[in-house]
């Protein structure tokens, strides 16, 4: 595309604020490089984050342009059922981390959840883990490359090749300088300075369309009720029922991604104490639970007050037409002038830079800790693993360049991503559950129940490739859209898993509980915290995180 | 995360925002006495005045909140 098609233009003033933020990401990241000198340093942050670094950061790493213009565009598609992925979807897994899951994974003093599995069960789970997350780790990041570069060449003109490299080797930069510190630090800067680039649209939007009761009357009650049209596949935009929201989505994807999904559980792994591990992901999740703001809100609000009509990625590809995922840059053109307009696209690309150094870091602790050492060199210097992860964090980045492309192969980016989840995240959830609260789950039962569960997503997803009607079966319903699909394959393969590891472990024989201290519920001791006020303790917070959780979703039932 | 000798990662944030803070409201100011020819939607309520300046009050208070000298 060339310059005399795009949506908007950038003036000085906004490309001097780009170029502030792009110097100041490495400069962080050259001045971090003289405090990381160890592998606990570059792969966990030296384990000294306070629960708000690793709450923001946790939160941040989650945050990629996938977050912000893919659910945007998913609001104007499918309305507020969107935001469904960050309260139900989301929330109830966030404080179930903090609150039960956070001491097993911290009192092993594991470097990564393939490290905990290998702890658990055996080095096969571990390796079969380890390899999946790698694959889904670099798919994912050129997923998020994809999408930042598209909208930029839709909306600004940018080539795509120079957004790509531009935004991805300053990544490369900073985290090989600083590994997970260097990555940590920047995140929380990026999370506030989405904020504070976005933050605008909502307030101006809502202004123009006259407040909640104008975005109702401009849209409809379809796309604005959470809930009440979930009693049929046809009755909402995106052909789901609430069995799919409630035991694919709450269920399987969330507790899958937010709890076992390495690329966050490294954030609160870095935290300097265990209570701090436990409360960062409970003060993320109030984060979490007010991003509607920024990322659905305005993808409604483009509903109600743009004038073009935008469309899906297959269908802008052939004419032009802006898709749904440029709707938020969209609504930054609408409302901000020079310098803002910098700020709000500062923002989209430190969403993608918070994303991409999150999956390159996981990547490189995964592939150093649980694939090299064990598999290549299993006694070395700490030094020479440090170097190993450097190496990685720029292996990462070229590959995830490289899978970028095939991206372009999907029609929806955001189904795409919940497609990749259903394969790796739903069975993995299964392994990690079963071997935390459940002493008899053996290694045997274990290994096949993560393996037939990625198999039984893989062969479910194919199924429906090969024979459109057999969604009527995969997702009971023939209405079903393809994020709906993925919530019931997700479910499926869960199932698949529980049920494999179950039966298996019935029939070979249990760890001895000695080998399961620290590892398994019931056979662990979980530090006391002493004497600590009410308003200190996790639980407390948890608590009213579940309390405001309730009540918004009352309200937008 | 404080190692010896480490700046907080509050006063980077105070910093650019600082910085965005007065880049932004200058930028509105101009706008305010020199309107484009085709102004934008609620161009009249003036936010990169106002949101700038917001933002520069923030960046000023963590800037000096968690200056080097300060958190050392």
């Amino acid at each position: 595309m060339n310059a005399t098609t795009r949506l908007l233009s950038l003036s000085p003033v906004d490309i001097l604020i780009i170029a502030l933020y792009f110097a100041v990401v490495l400069g962080i990241g050259f001045y971090l490089k003289r405090f990381t000198k160890t592998g606990e340093d570059f792969f966990l942050a030296g384990r000294d984050m306070t629960a708000w670094i690793a709450g923001l950061s946790f939160l941040a790493a989650n945050l990629g342009s996938l977050e912000l213009m893919g659910w945007a565009g998913s609001a104007y598609q499918y309305g507020i059922l969107a935001a469904h992925w960050y309260w139900i979807g989301a929330i109830p897994a966030m404080l179930f981390l903090g609150v039960i899951m956070m001491p097993f994974y911290y009192i092993s003093k594991t470097h990564s959840v393939p490290g905990y599995l290998k702890l658990r069960y055996n080095e096969p789970t571990r390796a079969l883990s380890a390899i999946s997350f790698g694959f889904m780790t670099v798919l994912m990041s050129g997923i998020n490359m994809f999408a930042m570069a598209k909208v930029m060449q839709v909306v600004l003109g940018w080539d795509i090749g120079f957004s790509i490299w531009m935004s991805s080797l300053t990544v490369a930069v900073y985290v090989t300088l600083g590994g997970l510190l260097s990555a940590i630090f920047n995140e929380v800067l990026q999370c506030l300075l989405i904020w504070a680039g976005a933050l605008l649209i909502p307030i101006l939007g809502m202004i123009e369309a006259g407040g909640w009761n104008g975005l109702v009357s401009k849209i409809g009650e379809r796309y604005t009720h959470m809930w009440s049209t979930m009693g049929n596949f046809s009755d909402n935009p995106m052909g789901i029922h609430w069995t799919g929201i409630v035991f694919g989505l709450a269920w399987v994807i969330s507790f899958g991604y937010w709890t076992t999904d390495f690329l966050v559980v490294q954030r609160v792994l870095a935290a300097r104490d265990l209570r701090s591990a436990r409360m960062a992901p409970i003060i993320a999740s109030v984060f979490k639970m007010a991003v509607p703001i920024i990322v659905i809100l305005p993808g409604l609000l483009g509903l109600a007050v743009l004038p073009m009509k935008l469309v899906p990625e297959s269908v802008a590809a052939v004419t032009g037409q802006p898709s749904y995922n440029a709707v938020l840059p969209l609504m930054l053109a609408r409302y901000c002038g020079p310098g803002l307009l910098g700020l709000g696209i500062t923002a989209l690309i430190a969403g993608f830079m918070s994303g991409m150094a999150g999956n390159v870091s996981a990547f490189a602790t995964v592939w150093t800790y649980d694939i090299y050492r064990p598999m290549f060199r299993k006694e070395a210097p700490d030094a020479h693993y440090v170097t190993v992860g450097r190496w990685c964090t720029i292996l990462g980045v070229l590959v995830s360049i490289g899978t970028a492309y095939l991206v372009m192969q999907f029609a929806s980016i955001m189904d795409y991503v919940q497609a990749l989840f259903s394969f790796f995240i739903a069975p993995l959830f299964g392994t990690v559950i079963f071997g935390m609260m459940w002493k008899r789950t053996t290694p045997q039962g274990g290994f096949w129940g993560l393996l037939t569960g990625t198999l039984m997503s893989l062969v479910l997803y194919l199924w429906v490739k090969m024979d459109p009607s057999a969604l009527r079966y995969v997702a009971l319903s023939p209405h079903a859209k393809a994020l709906a699909e993925d919530m019931y394959r997700a479910l499926w393969s869960w199932t698949t898993c529980a049920v494999v590891t179950v039966v298996v472990s019935l029939f070979t024989k249990p760890k001895p509980v000695a080998e399961l201290e620290g590892l398994v519920y019931g056979v662990t001791k979980i530090p006391h915290e002493g004497p600590i006020p009410m308003w200190k303790q996790p639980v407390f917070w948890a608590s009213i995180v579940a309390v405001v959780f309730v009540i918004v979703n009352i309200i937008f039932w | 995360m404080h190692k010896p000798g480490m700046v907080s990662i509050w006063f980077f944030i105070g910093m650019i925002l600082l910085v965005y803070g007065i880049i932004i409201t200058g930028a509105g100011i101009y706008d305010l006495f020199n309107p484009p020819p085709h102004p934008l939607v609620l161009a009249n309520l003036h936010s990169g005045v106002w949101w700038g300046g917001f933002l520069l009050l923030v960046g000023l208070i963590y800037s000096i909140k968690f200056r080097p000298s300060k958190t050392k």
